[in-house]
């Protein structure tokens, strides 16, 4: 790098030794890591703990472990299936107990990776941190130094701690080391590719695109090569994709170790290109040149503005309901198929299934979970107001004539009607999915449609929480998703839990009606909207006194 | 002539630290009213409770006539704001935020839009991230100067400004004048204080410490002398002067400063010695800030 290093040395870089560029790697490293001591080794626990806490749950619904295989692999082997989480490596029970989290778990390592190097590169750039330490005795290539040895350290780690795990609830070793490298594979691989990403434009947004967007493309390829099946032309797509590398190891079956060379050759050469762009661009700017905008602006109010704010977040959240909607409707069929085999049947029973039809059962469980991620998106729509608030923009808007009751309520209706949307389109997606089973697409559509707007009231009660957080004690805006973490793990293990009936019912989502299959009961919907508005009303009140700022 | 501001006795805490402690603030109409103070002095927190963003805990502030807290709507139509770190939206571009300003504000002078973007060279095709801070800073000069507005309250407007754009900067705001506008202008740059404003108030620890025209303030405040005598002058005589503080005698040489009321009384006493040589340097606004910053809290 020595044309270059002469090119950059006025930017204040003459303490700098030798041409390496990694002066103060290890510093670096050892603030990123202090930085990030909750949230590595929390995921690398999180993910161990899943893949050895499902693969031993199924261990104990097949005491006799012959028992799996055969008809169950058959159904496990449905493309839609096969298409979310791709193939089942092999007929054992290890595998069976393990398929749902390798690929799952592998693009949770990849987010657990991009997330890492984004943090410690684009992220601080953009804030101006790097250039406080870049005029410190820093190299230029150190904070990506870092930020990468510390990502690699996070995919290693969880990679060794969800093996060792695997191990030790009874799974194959030679599997478990086998799933180990498959979640390499991929881990690695994000890392090369954000740190590429973080280089190529100007912003930790467009970075977000670039590596995310690069796993989507990753995760659709595989899933079309894995559904077109083994003999398909488009098998080789799964080769393509880097998901599909660590798919390919097949963990409990084929166990091909040797792909681990792969994927350390996929990140030593995406690093290579990263650190290339590295010496090519200036600091705070990014390879690609930001586009500009208009000059003239068509925003006009306040809720203009809210709607403007909100409308990518939104757009990605649509996407993926009607995505969610479509996978759902699709698993219809299947779910049928599920039942004529006896060892489902088994199953169902001993996980306590309800009344009503199995495939009625299946989609209202399913329209519950899509109705928590309508809250989720609901709270990140309304504590949206405290981000406006601390970053300062909010003072600007109130010193417009624009009042602080107009702000809030444009925030709270823009969250209320998100959230029914979204429940609408996947509720609408499903319908019309299930309708082609069915033979009743109108009919279909219409149950659905109810059935996911019949969860309203309780996502309405999560974001009134959030308004009420903001308003009242704004510090503590972030506590909005702890109380929705909380309704759900009543909702989904209270009962297990055996916790008494009036603490699951503090959860809003209890006081929903088992839709479709079930009989609507209005009241307590009522109940939830007016208990909702209250909550939001003492919120708005809170904020309209409160210091802002 | 009206009053555009009055504040009285303003008081705020944030639980034990005391923000405001009886600020006192008197803006006329038409004039720019320079509001210095160091860092943590109170006058962000005023221009916060002068906008209603924050409450006061005690006194009364007056803006434009109207109760800035309880008036919002009617008093914002009527001024604009610029804060000291302006933070934009990240993909909203300079253009857009700033007819996003106007427009909340009940529409913008399209001449003077224009106009203000040339002057301030802003690109207003930048998304909000990529400018930098001084752009940033820009943009909202721009969309306040570009208002129909009768008064402008801003925040160390200038931060991040070349010379060449604090340049610009002061012009504006004296047509703004000219045309009638009323300018509090917080501020840290003394220079830029000095040649634009028409009063200044000083604040520290949340009460204001002086208050007028420079001429006032000059006259306030000590004017240095230094004199050649004919005859050798007595330390103790001359420190024993009314409004003199820090005389150095040695012999015939006497430096000292004096309270700009006291003058006459000290030259009359050295005159008593015999002048050979004289020179004053009356205060500039710098010494004036420094000095009141010098003074310890306990003695405002």
């Amino acid at each position: 790098m020595t044309a270059s290093s002469t090119l950059s040395a006025p930017r204040g870089r003459q303490r700098t030794t030798a041409g390496s560029g990694l002066t103060g790697t290890a510093r670096l490293l050892r603030l990123a890591g202090r930085r990030d001591r909750v949230l590595i080794p929390v995921s690398a626990l999180t993910l161990a703990a899943v893949v050895a806490g499902s693969a031993q749950a199924t261990f104990d619904l097949y005491p006799d472990r012959s028992m799996a295989g055969g008809a169950l692999r058959e159904t496990l082997d449905n493309p839609a299936i096969v298409a979310i989480y791709g193939p089942v490596a092999s007929a054992t029970i290890d595998a069976l107990a393990t398929f749902k989290t390798v690929l799952m778990g592998g693009v949770f390592l990849c987010m657990l990776a991009y997330v890492v190097v984004r943090r410690h590169t684009r992220s601080e750039e953009e804030e101006g941190r790097l250039e406080l330490l870049g005029s410190g005795v820093v190299g230029r290539r150190a904070p990506l130094a870092a930020a990468v040895l510390l990502a690699t350290a996070a995919v290693l780690g969880t990679a060794v701690l969800t093996t060792l795990g695997a191990v030790a609830v009874g799974l194959d070793p030679g599997g478990s080391v086998a799933l180990g490298v498959s979640w390499t594979v991929m881990g690695l691989t994000w890392v090369g590719v954000t740190a590429v990403a973080a280089q190529l434009t100007e912003s930790a947004r467009g970075t977000a695109g670039f590596a995310l967007g690069a796993l989507a493309v990753a995760y659709m390829l595989r899933a079309l090569g894995d559904a077109a099946g083994d003999d398909s032309p488009v098998r080789f797509l799964t080769w393509l994709s880097p998901l599909g590398w660590g798919e390919l190891v097949q963990p409990y079956g084929a166990n091909r170790t040797w792909l681990l060379l792969v994927g350390v050759l996929a990140y030593a050469v995406l690093l290579l290109v990263a650190f290339a762009l590295l010496e090519r661009r200036d600091l705070g700017a990014g390879v690609l040149p930001s586009r500009p905008g208009p000059a003239r602006g068509s925003v006009r109010t306040v809720g203009g503005l809210t709607r403007r704010l909100a409308r990518g977040t939104l757009i990605g959240w649509t996407v993926g309901f009607v995505v969610l909607g479509v996978v759902v409707g699709s698993l219809g069929g299947s779910v049928q198929s599920f039942v004529d085999s006896p060892e489902i049947a088994d199953m169902l029973r001993k996980l306590g299934g309800g009344s009503g039809s199995i495939t009625d059962t299946f989609f209202a469980t399913e329209l519950r979970f899509a109705a928590i991620g309508a809250a989720a998106l609901g709270i990140a729509l309304t504590t949206r107001m405290r981000t406006e608030e601390t970053t300062g923009r909010l003072e600007a808007v109130l010193a417009t004539p624009a009042t602080r009751l107009q702000w809030a309520m444009s925030h709270l209706l823009g969250a209320l009607a998100a959230t029914a949307f979204v429940l609408a389109v996947v509720g609408l997606a499903a319908g019309v999915i299930d309708g082609q089973r069915t033979g009743d697409v109108g009919g279909s559509a219409a149950r659905m449609l109810g059935a996911a707007l019949s969860a309203l009231p309780a996502v309405w009660v999560c974001v009134a929480v959030a308004v009420l957080l903001v308003g009242l004690v704004p510090r503590l805006t972030g506590l909005a998703w702890g109380v929705l973490i909380g309704f759900l793990v009543l909702g989904e293990f209270g009962v297990i839990m055996g916790l008494p009936s009036w603490l699951t019912a503090v959860s809003p989502f209890d006081h929903l009606s088992q839709l479709p299959g079930g009989t609507l009961e209005v009241a307590p919907l009522v109940g939830l909207a007016v208990v909702a508005a209250c909550i939001a009303a003492v919120g708005l009140t809170g904020l309209t006194r409160r210091d802002i700022g | 002539m009206t009053s555009a501001i009055q504040v009285h006795d303003l008081r705020k805490t944030f639980g034990r630290t005391i923000a405001l402690d009886g600020l006192d603030l008197d803006v006329q109409t038409g004039e720019i009213h320079g509001f210095l103070g160091p860092n943590g002095s109170g006058k962000s927190t005023t221009l916060r409770i002068l906008l209603g963003l924050m409450r006061s805990d005690g006194g009364t502030a007056t803006l434009l006539g109207g109760d800035p807290w309880r008036e919002v709507e009617t008093l914002h139509r009527r001024l604009a704001y610029v804060p000291g770190d302006v933070a934009l939206w990240p993909t909203l571009t300079g253009g857009e935020v700033i007819d996003l300003l106007g427009n909340l504000r009940g529409g913008i002078n399209e001449q003077r839009r224009a106009d203000m973007i040339e002057r301030f060279a802003l690109d207003p095709t930048k998304k909000g991230r990529s400018y930098s801070k001084g752009n940033r800073q820009k943009v909202a000069l721009v969309a306040a100067l570009a208002a129909d507005v009768e008064l402008l309250l801003l925040d160390e407007p200038t931060s991040g400004l070349d010379p060449l754009m604090e340049a610009v900067f002061k012009d504006a705001v004296r047509e703004f004048r000219a045309q009638g506008g009323t300018v509090l202008l917080s501020s840290h740059i003394l220079s830029e204080v000095e040649s634009v404003c028409d009063r200044v108030s000083i604040i520290r620890d949340g009460r204001n410490v002086e208050s007028g025209t420079l001429a006032q303030l000059r006259h306030l405040s000590h004017t240095t002398i230094e004199a050649t005598l004919e005859r050798p002058a007595v330390q103790a005589e001359i420190t024993a002067l009314p409004g003199v503080t820090g005389a150095v005698v040695s012999g015939t040489h006497v430096t000292c400063a004096v309270e700009s009321g006291h003058l006459g009384t000290v030259l009359q006493h050295l005159g008593t010695h015999g002048i050979r040589s004289l020179t004053s340097a009356p205060p500039t606004l710098e010494e004036l800030f420094m000095e009141q910053y010098r003074v310890p809290a306990a003695t405002p």
